[in-house]
C-alpha cells in the first residue's frame, strides 16, 4: 500500500464538495427508465445463431453414453457440443476447480448441463435437445447435508478424495471452553438458515462472436468480466489476447453472476465451431438451477456473558449445504466464521464450519456472502442473552461495541466504525425507549446489528498487481472519459466514478463519461463482489483524476504565470483565485494543457494494504474497511393466522461517506427489502425428488410492492481514513440485521423465539401453541 | 425465455364463427381470452393447441351490463379489472367485485378476463411447471404421466380449482351461458364443475363460454370474499372463501351461503351455513357464535390437499379462520378479507 491508495476524506478543492454528497441521477438512469439501455439479450448480430442447453433430469447419475447424431442431423442445427468438447475444469476459486462447461462423466443435480446446441432459432435448438440420446446410470442422490457429511460414498466429486466434504475450517481464538465456563450466563441453541436465491430480473445471457482473424468477443451478463476473461482463455485454450469480454447493461446480479458459467463457455465454443455469432439466453428456470445463492446452514451456537452483559466467548458449529459444486464455497466456509467478530468484542471465539456437497443446485455468494446466516443466529442469540442478563437489547449491543481503530479477536483490523451512531439512530427513530416492550400484545420492536467487509485484500487468484485500475482520457470538447474494469450491476459504480472524477476536476459530472467492464478497453478491476467497487475503483479513480488535475493545474498556472495554489477548478470553470477577472472553461483549460503538455490522460490504481491474521485463512475476511449497520423493525403478529407483518424498518448504516446519498439509501432499502424477503417469503427449496420446488417467479415468492414495509434509511457517515473521500460499502452490509431483527421483534410482540428460517405462519403458530405465558419471562 | 409451441392463430369476428372453429378442430383448438392462463400453460406444454382461437375480435363478448330485470351480465371477455372497478358490481354483488379485485396482479387483471378466470384450468404444484421439470419428475396423472404425486397411489387427479371468481359467483347463484354447435345453453355455475382435476368443467370443447349471468341480489344482501395467499398480490389462492348473507328488514339473516375454492378440483359449497347463521343478526353475539360454528364445520369438512404450493396442514388450519373472518366481514358490510 502506498500514497497512491489513500486520498483523504477532505474535499479536493477546499471547504465543500461540489458533486459528492448530492442526490444526482445515475449515469444510466434515464436509459434504463426509458428502455434505451442495452442488455445482453438486446444485442443481435447478423447471422446470429441461438443456443440451448440440455440438462440432467437426474439428481446424481453417471453418464453411460451420449449420442448427438440425431440432433446434429436436424435441419437448422449448426453444432452440438458435449463435455468432451470442453474438457478443462474451471471454477472461480483456483483451488477448487470442479466444474465443467458440460458434464463429462457425471451429473450432480437436476439441471446440471450435459450438452448444448446452436441452431437457427431457439425452437430448432430446443427440438434438437430432444434428439440427444443420453443413457444415465442413476446414483444415490444426497439431498440432506447431514447424510452427505456422514457418508462419503458415492462421492459427488470422487476426484477430490474427501468423501462429500467440500471444505472444513476450524479456528479458535482465545480459549472458548474456559471463557464459557467462567461466564455468568450461557445461551446455547440451534438455528437454521434455509436457502434463498438472487432472482435478478434479467436472466443470464451471453452473445459470442468469433471472427476470421481468430478474435473472440463475448458480451455477457456478468459481474466479473476479468475472471470470465481468464476462464474463457483457460477452457477454450485461447490466448487471453485473442479474447474480449464486455459486460453490457446488467439487470441485477446480487452475486448470482459472479461465477464464470457454462452459458458463456458454450456460447463461445459454439461461435468458434460455427463461425457465426451465437447467443445463449437462459430461461428463468435455468437461472434457478444455476443458483449460486445463499447456502443453507445448520448452526449451533453457544455464547456466554458476564453478569453485566459483557460477552466472554462465542462458539459456533456450522454445517453448510453447498449443493453440487464448490463455486465460492471455500470462501463461504471461512466467511461463515470470520465475519462475525464485529461490531462486538469477545475475547474468545471458535468456529467449526463444514461445507458438504449435495445433489442440489450449487450454492455460492449472495449479497452478504457467507455472513448473513451466522449473523442471524448470533443476533438472535444475543437477544436471548440480553433477556437472561436482564438488559435492554440495544444496551447489550452498546455495551459490547468494540469501538473504532481496533482489531478483532481473529486479527482483523477495524478502522472507522459508526456502529454506536447506528444504534443511536435506530433507537431514536423508532422511539425504542418508549415503545420496546410496551406495545400491545401482537406488536413488537426488534433490533440487530452487523458488520460487513468493504472488499477483501484476498484477490481470487494470488497476484501482486493492483485490484483496481482506472484510465482517463481527455477530449478537447471538455469531455473526460473514464475507463474502468469495474462492473456496474445496478449499484451505480459507473455513476460513482463519474462523480469522483468530476469532483477532482471541478467539472460538471455530466461531462464525464464512463466506459466500463470491457477487457479490450478498460484496465483490470477484479469485479463487483465483496462490496469492493466503490472503495477500490473509487480510490483508483481519484488517483487517476488527481494526476490529471496536477497536470492541468500546472499547465494553467504556467500559462497564467501564477502559483499553483491560485488555480482552482470548480463547477466547470478554472479560476484564478488571485484575479476574479481571469477564468477558463474546463474545455479551454483542457486545450491549453494539451497544447502545452501533449495528449492528455492518466491512469490510477488501488491495492489493499497487507491485512489479516497470521494464520491459515487469516486473509479471508480481511478488508481495508468495514461497514456497520443496525436495524430496528416493527412487526405485527396475527396470533390466529401466524402471519408476521413488518410495518416499518429503520435502517442505520455506516457507509463512511455517502458519495451519493440517494444511491446509498437505495442500497439500504434494497438490502433491507431482500433480507425481509428471505426471512418471510423466499425459499430456494429442493423437493424429495431433488427437483427445485418451483423454479419460477410465480412459485418463488419475491415480495411485491404491497408486501414491502416502510423503509427508513438513516445514513451514518464515519469517514473512513482509507475510503474514497471516506466512503465504505453500502450494498451488502445493510441486509444482515433485517432477518434477526424480525425474529427479535416477534419475541417482543408475542414471546416466541424464531430460530428456524423462513418464518412461515405455520412455524409461528406452532411456536405460539408451545409458548408459556410471556409474563413469566421464560424461554421457549 | 420459454418458447411458445407453434400454432395457428384464428381471429373470428362472431361467436358463431368461433364456435365453428372450435367444433372443427376439437381438442386441437383452444380459445384465447386474455391469455394469462393459456399462454403459460402452452409454454409449459400442458396444452399444445394447433389452432388458437382468439376471442378478442368479437365485440359482443366484452360487455358488462345490468339488464332491465336487474341481472348482471358479464361478457366472457370482460377484463377482470373492469369488473373489479365497476361500482354497480361492488354495490350489488360485493363478493364478486372483491374476488375480482384479488385475482392475480393489476397487470394480469387488465389482461385477464372474467371468462378466462371461470374457465381457469386446475392447478397443482406438480403440474404447473416446465416440460423439462415435469419430465424429470416422471410427469403426473393429469398430463403425460400415470402417477399422482399429491395422493400416493391416487387414481384421480386432485389438481385444485384456483379461480377466485368461481366461489364468489356461485355464492350469488350465477349461471354460465355457453354457445356450442347445438346452440345456446345456460347452466347454474354450481353444475359446471366436476371432481376430476384433469377436466373439472362439464362442457364440451366446442362450447364457448359467452357470458356469466348473475341474478339481482335482494335489498338486504351482503357479501364478502376472503383469500389466503403468501403475498399481497399476484398469487393464486391457497384458499378462497365467498360468503353471501341475505338479511331481512330487521337485519337478521334470512339466508346464507359460503363457498370455498383451492381445495380440490371443484369449488365446494359449505352445506348448512344458512341453518347455522339463519335468524342471527350480524354484530350480535349470536351471529358471532354462529359464525364460529360455521367455521368449525368448514374445518371439519374441508381438507386441503398438498396440491397447490405451501403447507397443506397450515391451509387446513386456516379454513375456519378464513370462513369466520369472511362471514364477519360480510356481516359488517366489509371485506375483502385479505391478507388473511
Amino acid at each position: 500500500m502506498s500514497a497512491r491508495d489513500v486520498h483523504g476524506v477532505e474535499p479536493p478543492w477546499g471547504d465543500a464538495f461540489s458533486v459528492i454528497g448530492k442526490p444526482h441521477r445515475k449515469v444510466d438512469g434515464l436509459a434504463k427508465a426509458t428502455g434505451q439501455a442495452l442488455y445482453a439479450d438486446d444485442l443481435s448480430l447478423p447471422g446470429m445463431l441461438h443456443a440451448k442447453t440440455l440438462r440432467s433430469p437426474h439428481a446424481h447419475a453417471r453418464i453411460v453414453s451420449i449420442d448427438t447424431s440425431r440432433a446434429a442431423a436436424l435441419d437448422g442445427v449448426h453444432a452440438v457440443i458435449t463435455g468432451a468438447d470442453l474438457p478443462t475444469p474451471y471454477g472461480v476459486i483456483p483451488w477448487t476447480q470442479d466444474e465443467h462447461a458440460l458434464a463429462l462423466e457425471r451429473v450432480r443435480f437436476i439441471g446440471d448441463e450435459v450438452a448444448a446446441v446452436a441452431a437457427v432459432d431457439e425452437e430448432t435448438a430446443e427440438a434438437a435437445l430432444e434428439r440427444i440420446d443420453v443413457v444415465y446410470e442413476p446414483l444415490h442422490a444426497f439431498l440432506d447435508p447431514h447424510e452427505a457429511a456422514e457418508r462419503g460414498e458415492p462421492a459427488i466429486h470422487p476426484e477430490r478424495k474427501k468423501g462429500n466434504v467440500s471444505k472444513h475450517v476450524e479456528l479458535e481464538f482465545g480459549n472458548v471452553e474456559e471463557a464459557l465456563a467462567e461466564a455468568e450466563f450461557v445461551v446455547e441453541g440451534d438455528y437454521f438458515y434455509h436457502g434463498t436465491t438472487h432472482a435478478p430480473i434479467e436472466p443470464h445471457c451471453a452473445l459470442a462472436r468469433y471472427t476470421a482473424d481468430g478474435l473472440l468477443t463475448l458480451w455477457s451478463s456478468t459481474q466479473i468480466t476479468h475472471y470470465v476473461h481468464r476462464t474463457l482463455s483457460a477452457v477454450l485454450g485461447l490466448s487471453p489476447t485473442r479474447i474480449r469480454v464486455v459486460q453490457p447493461c446488467l439487470g441485477g446480479a446480487f452475486g448470482g453472476k459472479s461465477d464464470p458459467f457454462s452459458f458463456e463457455l458454450c456460447a463461445a465454443k459454439l461461435a468458434m465451431i460455427t463461425g457465426r455469432p451465437v447467443k445463449l439466453l437462459w430461461t428463468r428456470e435455468e437461472v434457478f438451477y444455476a443458483h449460486r445463492g445463499r447456502h443453507p446452514m445448520h448452526m449451533h451456537y453457544r455464547a456466554g456473558a458476564d453478569s453485566d452483559g459483557r460477552l466472554r466467548g462465542v462458539d459456533a458449529r456450522i454445517l453448510i449445504d453447498g449443493g453440487a459444486y464448490s463455486s465460492f464455497g471455500l470462501v463461504t466456509t471461512y466467511y461463515s466464521g470470520q465475519l462475525l467478530t464485529g461490531p462486538y468484542d469477545f475475547p474468545a471465539y471458535r468456529f467449526d464450519s463444514t461445507r458438504v456437497f449435495t445433489n442440489k443446485p450449487p450454492c455460492g455468494p449472495k449479497r452478504g456472502h457467507g455472513s448473513v446466516q451466522p449473523r442471524f443466529a448470533f443476533e438472535v442469540q444475543l437477544d436471548e442473552l440480553a433477556q437472561k442478563v436482564g438488559l435492554d437489547p440495544i444496551e447489550i449491543r452498546r455495551g459490547n461495541f468494540q469501538g473504532s481503530d481496533t482489531s478483532t479477536v481473529n486479527g482483523q483490523r477495524i478502522t472507522s466504525s459508526g456502529f454506536a451512531e447506528c444504534l443511536d439512530a435506530v433507537e431514536h427513530a423508532s422511539d425504542w425507549k418508549a415503545r420496546h416492550g410496551a406495545l400491545p400484545f401482537g406488536r413488537g420492536l426488534g433490533v440487530a446489528g452487523s458488520m460487513y467487509i468493504t472488499g477483501t485484500n484476498y484477490p481470487v487468484y494470488p497476484n501482486e498487481m493492483p485490484q483496481a485500475g482506472v484510465q482517463l482520457k481527455v477530449d478537447r470538447s471538455g469531455l473526460v472519459t473514464c475507463f474502468t474494469g469495474g462492473n456496474d450491476i445496478g449499484q451505480g459504480s459507473n455513476s460513482v466514478v463519474a462523480y469522483l472524477v468530476a469532483e477532482e476536476l471541478g467539472m460538471d459530472h455530466r461531462d464525464v463519461r464512463v466506459v466500463a467492464a470491457d477487457t479490450d478497453l478498460c484496465p483490470v478491476d477484479l469485479g463487483a463482489y465483496s462490496s469492493r467497487v466503490t472503495f477500490m475503483v473509487g480510490n483508483a479513480a481519484i488517483d487517476a483524476a488527481r494526476k490529471l488535475r496536477r497536470a492541468i493545474v500546472g499547465a494553467v498556472a504556467e500559462a497564467w504565470e501564477v502559483e499553483l495554489e491560485r488555480v482552482r477548478m470548480i463547477g466547470g470553470t478554472v479560476l484564478d483565485l488571485g484575479d476574479a477577472e481571469r477564468a477558463l472553461t474546463t474545455a479551454e483549460a483542457f486545450q491549453l494543457a494539451e497544447a502545452r503538455l501533449d495528449t492528455l490522460g492518466s491512469t490510477g490504481s488501488y491495492n489493499t494494504p497487507t491485512l489479516g491474521g497470521d494464520y491459515r485463512g487469516g486473509t479471508i475476511g480481511a478488508s481495508p474497511a468495514y461497514s456497520f449497520t443496525a436495524h430496528v423493525v416493527e412487526v405485527a403478529v396475527d396470533e390466529e393466522t401466524g402471519r408476521i407483518s413488518v410495518n416499518d424498518a429503520w435502517i442505520a448504516h455506516d457507509c463512511g461517506r455517502a458519495l451519493n446519498p440517494m444511491l446509498v439509501a437505495g442500497q439500504m432499502e434494497g438490502s433491507a427489502y431482500m433480507g425481509m424477503a428471505e426471512a418471510l417469503l423466499e425459499h430456494h427449496e429442493v423437493n424429495r425428488f431433488g427437483l427445485h420446488a418451483g423454479p419460477s417467479l410465480l412459485d418463488y415468492r419475491i415480495p411485491t410492492a404491497v408486501d414491502t414495509p416502510e423503509l427508513h434509511a438513516l445514513i451514518v457517515e464515519s469517514l473512513d481514513p482509507e475510503g474514497p473521500y471516506g466512503a465504505k460499502e453500502a450494498g451488502e452490509g445493510p441486509l444482515h440485521p433485517a432477518i434477526p431483527a424480525i425474529s427479535n421483534a416477534v419475541w417482543d410482540a408475542v414471546g416466541i423465539r424464531l430460530r428456524h428460517l423462513p418464518f412461515t405462519p405455520a412455524k409461528v403458530l406452532a411456536a405460539l401453541s408451545e409458548r408459556t405465558p410471556r409474563a413469566a419471562g421464560s424461554e421457549v | 425465455m420459454l418458447r411458445l409451441p407453434a400454432f395457428e392463430l384464428a381471429r373470428p369476428r362472431t361467436v358463431e364463427e368461433a364456435v365453428g372453429l372450435l367444433a372443427e378442430h376439437g381438442d386441437r383448438a383452444a380459445g384465447l381470452g386474455g391469455g394469462t392462463d393459456l399462454v403459460p400453460n402452452m409454454k409449459h406444454k400442458l396444452v399444445t393447441p394447433e389452432v388458437v382461437v382468439s376471442l378478442a375480435a368479437i365485440p359482443e363478448l366484452g360487455g358488462l351490463a345490468v339488464a332491465e330485470d336487474g341481472t348482471l351480465v358479464i361478457g366472457a371477455m370482460c377484463p377482470i379489472a373492469k369488473l373489479a372497478a365497476e361500482e354497480r358490481v361492488g354495490a350489488g354483488w360485493p363478493a364478486v367485485a372483491q374476488a375480482a379485485s384479488l385475482i392475480a396482479s393489476p397487470q394480469l387483471r387488465n389482461s385477464g378476463t372474467l371468462g378466462g378466470n371461470v374457465m381457469l384450468d386446475t392447478r397443482c404444484r406438480w403440474l404447473n411447471q416446465t416440460f423439462f421439470w415435469r419430465k424429470s419428475l416422471g410427469f403426473c396423472l393429469k398430463k403425460d404421466g400415470s402417477e399422482c404425486h399429491v395422493v400416493s397411489g391416487g387414481s384421480r387427479c386432485v389438481a385444485a380449482a384456483s379461480n377466485d371468481s368461481a366461489p364468489a359467483l356461485m355464492s350469488v347463484g350465477a349461471s354460465a351461458v355457453f354457445v356450442g354447435p347445438d346452440g345456446r345453453r345456460e347452466l347454474a355455475l354450481e353444475e359446471l364443475w366436476s371432481t376430476d382435476g384433469v377436466r373439472n368443467k362439464r362442457c364440451e370443447p366446442a362450447e364457448l363460454l359467452v357470458e356469466v349471468r348473475v341474478p339481482p341480489t335482494a335489498a338486504g344482501h351482503r357479501g364478502a370474499y376472503g383469500k389466503l395467499r403468501d403475498r399481497g398480490s399476484i398469487d393464486f389462492p391457497l384458499l378462497g372463501c365467498a360468503v353471501r348473507l341475505d338479511l331481512d328488514a330487521a337485519g337478521a339473516v334470512l339466508d346464507a351461503d359460503a363457498v370455498l375454492v383451492a381445495l380440490q378440483a371443484r369449488p365446494a359449497r359449505l352445506r348448512g351455513c344458512a341453518e347455522l347463521v339463519g335468524g342471527t343478526t350480524p354484530g350480535s353475539p349470536e351471529f358471532a357464535a354462529a359464525a364460529r360454528a360455521v367455521a368449525e364445520r368448514a374445518g371439519r369438512k374441508a381438507r386441503p390437499l398438498p396440491n397447490v404450493p405451501g403447507d397443506a396442514e397450515y391451509r387446513h388450519a386456516m379454513v375456519p379462520v378464513l370462513v369466520r373472518r369472511t362471514l364477519e366481514a360480510a356481516g359488517a358490510g366489509g371485506g375483502p378479507v385479505h391478507p388473511l
